[in-house]
């Protein structure tokens, strides 16, 4: 057992049950960070904070919503919005607060991508921030039923169906999905558990995971350049701090971060005040009718990508539906990012810039995505139908591709 | 400075993206249509004049109109209840008491001369389905000129916000967050179920909404919705009205506003010089 003395004060008290001053020191004064990063490296942190501000603001709503198809709508627009004090507050700041996490998100992700930060050992931190990003999805899509307005059900109606495509069991798998044969109180109740519960939970347990998985092979820098914790952490402490690579996470890393977040919550509590209507769709302040498709049904903007490579292929090819072919294409787009770690066969870390061939690559996913992103809210008429198409085609080409590309940039720059 | 070259990076790509789903995409959903006429210059039959005779007017409006509808401002009540109307007419006829001070003039002149006309809906009521509201194509335009300037005389000099919401939209538009029920359920009459409006301000745009209403056809081609040929002012004080029950917040939001970001801005200047101390020690 411990030696239990008498305590110098409550700190003191603490350390000797609970261990707090190594606690301090594993996760916070000597944790290290290398020190040659920008701005790009708050982003987890910022994304650490959204999901607080998520999780307080519904926990507020929570106290109000009524996850009932006769009850949800009012409760969110009468009640929340106008009745109770402050609750269009919460419900602007969680509304928008769902979308911008997702610009966070996919700037975090590109970052990854640009730097390399997903090999030489920085598999698991790529692979557990791919499951945030598949859970975070999930929590957007299973959020923007409850209010139950037009886009909350045919959203459910369209995303739901998508699963009837699955060989065998599609048609059945729906139904359970459901609870019902159709969008229906069973759906909204089934999917409210999902959103409040069972995927903050997930999501909880694999921020955890993710943040430890980085613990080992330590956070990249922006050349990707190999730092030796260890000798410079020593460096650090001997108080050689100009000249040490690394930082300790606390106060040095956060204290940037600290900055880089509260300008961030300026441009947020902007859009929260001034400009939400891009995350709260005006159509869902119709409330939802079973009978009334709407003129144009669209996802939140940060599902429009892997909506138009679901819905690009619109005429069969070889004999495959173009249902079938769709949706092949929309599984092989939501799984493919998980793979990237193996996709790029260059050993070589460093910033897409100084990969002759990467960078190609890198620019080209980004462009198609967005191009994804445009066309997958257009109506996909005429022309459009064409530029989904080929861009779908681009996208499932660039993925393909990158192995060829990687292989042979490794070749070119040996 | 390369922090500000990644920045610039980043705005430029969020910025294409933010412009491509949502302003340009918007703009291909909803094309643009031409501004409100609230001078309704498509009805030009009737040359209305500066002046009218109001007293031959009452007599034509008391002779011809309130046979259905009501007059109260001339103590005149109408002649049935709303139930009955309703369900002898599909809709309730409206009492005309405030129709010279809300509706613009030369609509009002036209609407009485041949109400689908007016009203743009002459895709649903015609020869074998005759508008609930007779023509009178058969007055001279002197006579629909006088009746217009008595209703003109008669009317209010000044009404409320939702008074004009009541007169002009209720009779089919129910505005539940406001416990006002439309006056008759005119699904059947009309073909489609009139949506309530408790938050219509936030379900469409500004501009969409004062272009519908002032012309419904132009936004939704076909729809059963009549032009009901509000006047700028009335119109815009139906706006205030939806506003006022569909974002009823509004102001306390605006007022918060400058607070919050303010905080934020000093919170950030603050964490900016934090910033440079702790990083000091180290570059």
């Amino acid at each position: 057992m411990a030696q239990i003395e008498k305590s110098e004060g409550i700190a003191d008290w603490f350390d000797q049950r609970l261990a707090t001053k190594k606690f301090h020191k594993v996760m916070m004064t000597e944790y290290w960070i290398p020190k040659d990063i920008n701005f790009l490296w708050a982003m987890g942190v910022i994304l650490a904070s959204m999901f607080g501000i998520l999780l307080i603001s519904g926990i507020f709503l929570l106290m109000y919503y009524k996850p009932d198809t006769a009850l949800a709508f009012d409760s969110v627009n009468y009640t929340i919005m106008q009745e109770v004090a402050y609750g269009w507050l919460f419900r602007h700041i969680h509304g928008v607060g769902a979308s911008v996490i997702f610009l966070i998100i996919y700037i975090h992700m590109f970052t990854g991508i640009y730097y390399g930060s997903y090999k030489r050992g920085r598999e698991m931190i790529w692979i557990s921030g791919m499951l945030l990003f598949v859970l975070f999805s999930a929590e957007g899509f299973s959020g923007y039923m409850l209010p139950w307005g037009q886009m909350s059900y045919w959203a459910a109606y369209v995303i739901t169906n998508i699963f009837g495509g699955i060989p065998v069991i599609g048609d059945e798998l729906v139904v359970w999905i459901r609870g019902n044969f159709f969008v229906s109180d069973a759906t909204l109740t089934r999917f409210f558990m999902l959103h409040v519960l069972l995927i903050p939970l997930a999501i909880m347990g694999a921020i955890g995971l993710h943040f430890y998985a980085l613990r080992i092979p330590h956070v990249n820098t922006q050349t990707g350049d190999s730092v030796d914790f260890d000798t410079e952490s020593e460096r650090f402490l001997a108080g050689d701090k100009k000249n040490s690579k690394v930082i300790p996470f606390w106060p040095v890393f956060l204290a940037k971060d600290f900055f880089v977040l509260s300008t961030f919550l300026i441009f947020f509590f902007y859009l929260v005040f001034f400009h939400y209507n891009f995350a709260m769709d005006p159509v869902n302040f119709d409330p939802a009718n079973d009978l009334k498709t709407p003129a144009h049904i669209y996802p939140e903007w940060y599902f429009l990508w892997s909506y138009e490579v679901l819905r690009g292929f619109f005429f069969d090819i070889a004999g495959i539906k173009a249902f079938d072919l769709g949706l092949m294409s929309f599984a092989f787009a939501n799984g493919i990012f998980f793979l990237l770690p193996w996709l790029d066969r260059s050993p070589t870390v460093a910033p897409a810039n100084q990969r002759p061939y990467f960078k190609v690559w890198f620019w080209l996913l980004i462009m198609v995505m967005i191009v994804l992103s445009v066309y997958g809210k257009l109506p996909p008429t005429g022309s459009n139908a064409w530029v989904g198409f080929v861009s779908s085609i681009s996208f499932l080409v660039l993925f393909i591709s990158l192995p060829i590309v990687t292989i042979l940039e490794k070749r070119s720059t040996k | 400075m390369k922090e500000w070259k990644i920045l610039g990076v980043l705005v430029i790509f969020t910025a294409i993206l933010y412009i491509g789903v949502e302003p340009y995409a918007h703009s291909v959903m909803h094309p643009h249509v031409s501004p409100e006429d609230y001078k309704f210059t498509d009805l030009n039959d009737i040359k209305l004049k500066e002046q009218g005779n109001v007293k031959n007017g009452e007599t034509l409006v008391q002779s011809n109109c309130t046979g259905c509808h009501g007059l109260k401002a001339a103590g005149m009540s109408a002649p049935m209840d709303k139930a009955t109307s309703a369900s002898v007419y599909g809709v309730v006829p409206p009492d005309i008491s405030t129709a010279g001070l809300i509706y613009d003039k030369n609509y009002l002149a036209h609407f009485i001369k041949n109400p689908a006309k007016a009203a743009k809906l002459e895709h649903k009521f015609n020869a074998e389905n005759p508008h609930p509201m007779p023509n009178y194509e058969w007055m001279s335009d002197e006579e629909i000129n006088d009746m217009v300037a008595y209703l003109v005389s008669i009317a209010p000099s000044h009404v409320e916000d939702k008074k004009v919401f009541e007169e002009a939209c209720s009779r089919c538009h129910s505005m539940r967050y406001d416990k006002i029920k439309a006056d008759s359920d005119v699904t059947k009459y009309m073909g489609s179920y009139p949506p309530d409006l408790s938050i219509m301000i936030r379900a469409r745009s500004y501009e969409f909404l004062n272009t519908f209403i002032n012309n419904p056809q132009k936004q939704l081609h076909g729809t059963a919705m009549p032009r009901v040929g509000l006047s700028e002012e009335a119109q815009a004080k139906v706006m205030n009205y939806l506003e006022s029950i569909g974002d009823s917040k509004k102001q306390e939001r605006e007022e918060l506003a400058p607070w919050v970001l303010g905080y934020l801005v000093i919170l950030a200047l603050f964490a900016y010089l934090w910033k440079i101390k702790i990083w000091r020690e180290v570059h």
